[in-house]
């Protein structure tokens, strides 16, 4: 069943800029959607024109199976959790997560019980009298998290909710956050710049850039099949290595520095490509076998588990990811990809062939 | 480290007597008979007269009419000077709120326009407001001499500047927790403007219980004086031979001191919170 449904929805300024291209997608009931992309890719406006906080220059906005683009945000079902929280900084916590209620004419008993409810979920229960400024910052996540989740909406909306937490807190936080989700089962739409959030807390995946989406599908699915460099090169640490190459339509492809190899993909046309290989996919051998690329190391960084050596093929900067076992070669080491999942991208438009 | 703690302390000290001092001496002038003050001058010393001049100038009944005691005119300076204060912080909230807050064609118009009448004080526009206040009938009433000088510009401005620097997203999650603008307004933006109304309370307090042109010209019934009218009144009195009160005239300042240094005590925290602090 479809919760929500944008139809060609886009946004123009009046100034005449425009954020948001027309946008199509669902989200399903109770799924976890994550846009993902760049600052200024429009993510956050998608958001909050679902919201009702911006409106929706064109296109249509269904909100289990209504068309809301013109209804107010608190008509919406909705609840949304900020990126600096925006907790009333003069009331209790307690008072914090009731607004909304009250000024839903909610009982005084259910105001209660809700309340102590989502404080005993968020382990908040000892701060109910306190103000926002004497929590931590995780406290104050969890607050905003508990005045979305009493009122019990049709749909959780997250604005970077993460962003101004410590890398730690932020770990704990998105599985905090996503097991919340689950247990509630709660259609959600959630917005990050961070592609690890992304694909850990992700049913989908919605990548967009410059306004417009460049792939909608599951973390794996944008992980290992990405439509166009763009997705390739955003989503992944470090990013995919695409290096460019010529394909003349003889089943191979010709790289910088007299190097080639097999295609990947068989295609009609011949031009400029790129090649995509994600840094794991790489496989390093210490010598020269046949079909091997030779790979000039320049600088290892070692991250405890693993081992990221950075060089260049060909002229053109290269990233292998091994586990923290690989031997480190001496000077040029040697790249087989002819087993590896590679991928084939048009040079001109970055779309995969 | 003591040593700078030490003359920290006497700058301080300095500063302090004279800060004081002219408050003392007045003090102090105002306990010894009028003879005494028109021979010697200013007292340093406390005289036998204070009951009796305290007493008399607060609740003998002077003025030309004798219908005027000194409690009825700290009344009427209470009156102009919160009747003031109140009356700005609430206009120049909703005034501030509706420029902040609200979309309308030609704000920012507005806003300069307010803006600009810091340039036109009571002192320039003073014939044609009193001739409003004649042709409304207002002379003699305490709302002739409030509602005039109740538009303020300058807490327009602090009120608009404060709101700016709230956040966005307090409104938008009002907005979502179902608060319409009256809501916002009255459960969101008044308890955090707290401080800046306490700020602003001080000062217009202050400025209205010193209000001296504006009452002379509104009101003529003495059952209006305020106390700064009434130090005047005193010292008119000097005709033929007699000697001007010169001891109730200093009681009479002294007096009209003190409610304004109580209202900055009592509200000082928050005032400097509010110039200060933005806790947000």
């Amino acid at each position: 069943m479809k919760q929500v449904t944008l139809t060609n929805v886009s946004k123009t300024y009046p100034n005449g800029v425009t954020a948001v291209r027309p946008t199509s997608f669902e989200i399903e009931k109770g799924e976890f959607l994550v846009l993902v992309g760049p600052s200024g890719c429009g993510k956050s406006t998608i958001l909050r024109m679902i919201a009702g906080l911006e409106a929706i220059t064109e296109g249509d906005l269904e909100i289990a199976g209504k068309r809301v683009n013109d209804v107010e945000p608190a008509e919406r079902d909705i609840a949304m959790v900020f990126q600096n929280y925006a907790l009333y900084p003069h009331m209790t916590v307690f008072n914090n997560m009731a607004y909304g209620l009250r000024n839903r004419g909610t009982s005084k008993a259910e105001i209660d019980k809700a309340v102590r409810d989502a404080a005993t979920m968020l382990n908040l229960g000892e701060f109910l009298d306190r103000k926002p400024s004497q929590l931590s910052g995780g406290q104050r996540q969890r607050v905003a998290m508990g005045r979305a989740i009493v009122r019990n909406p049709a749909l959780f909306l997250f604005d970077e909710p993460l962003s101004n937490l410590d890398a730690k807190l932020r770990g704990q936080m998105r599985i905090e956050i996503r097991a919340l989700q689950r247990r509630l089962g709660v259609t959600s739409v959630y917005v990050t710049h961070d592609q690890v959030e992304a694909m850990t807390m992700a049913d989908r995946i919605v990548v967009l850039n410059a306004g417009r989406i460049e792939q909608i599908g599951t973390p794996s699915e944008i992980y290992h099949q990405p439509q166009s460099t763009f997705v390739a090169s955003f989503m992944g640490a470090p990013p995919m290595n695409l290096i460019d190459a010529d394909y003349k339509g003889n089943g191979r492809v010709y790289l910088k520095g007299g190097l080639d190899m097999p295609a990947p993909v068989e295609t009609g046309r011949a031009g400029s490509v790129k090649i995509g290989v994600r840094p794991e996919n790489a496989k390093m051998l210490a010598t020269e076998t046949q079909g091997a690329l030779p790979f000039a190391i320049n600088h290892v960084e070692e991250l405890g588990a693993i081992r990221l050596f950075h060089g260049t093929v060909g002229g053109q900067p290269f990233t292998v990811h091994t586990s923290h076992e690989h031997a480190i070669p001496e000077g040029t080491a040697w790249l087989d990809l002819e087993k590896s999942p590679v991928l084939m991208f048009d040079g001109a438009t970055g779309a995969r062939l | 480290m003591n040593r700078t703690r030490f003359f920290d302390h006497v700058v301080l000290l300095l500063g302090v007597a004279f800060m004081v001092g002219p408050i003392l001496v007045a003090f102090l002038t105002s306990t010894h008979d009028p003879y005494e003050i028109h021979m010697k001058g200013l007292m340093a010393s406390w005289g036998n007269d204070f009951v009796q001049t305290y007493d008399k100038v607060l609740f003998e009944k002077g003025g030309f009419t004798g219908k005027v005691t000194g409690l009825a005119m700290l009344k009427n300076s209470f009156i102009l000077g919160i009747g003031f204060a109140v009356g700005k912080i609430v206009l120049s909230m909703l005034a501030a709120y509706a420029i902040v807050y609200f979309r309308f064609r030609m704000g920012v118009v507005f806003f300069w326009m307010i803006f600009t009448t810091l340039l036109l004080p009571l002192e320039v526009r003073i014939l044609p407001s009193y001739e409003v206040m004649t042709k409304l009938g207002l002379v003699d009433t305490y709302s002739g001499l409030i509602v005039p000088l109740l538009a303020s510009a300058t807490g327009t401005f602090y009120f608009r500047q404060f709101f700016k620097s709230v956040p966005e997203e307090i409104l938008e999650a009002a907005r979502i927790d179902g608060a319409g603008p009256f809501k916002f307004f009255v459960d969101i933006l008044v308890p955090l403007s707290r401080n800046m109304m306490a700020a602003i309370f001080i000062i217009m307090f202050v400025y209205g219980w010193n209000q001296y042109l504006w009452p002379m010209l509104m009101t003529t019934d003495e059952g209006f004086f305020t106390l700064v009218r009434g130090i005047k009144q005193i010292l008119l009195v000097w005709v033929g031979a007699q000697i001007p009160d010169y001891n109730q005239a200093f009681a009479l300042a002294v007096l009209a001191m003190v409610p304004p240094i109580l209202v900055v005590i009592v509200f000082q925290s928050w005032f400097i919170k509010g110039l200060t602090e933005s806790d947000k």
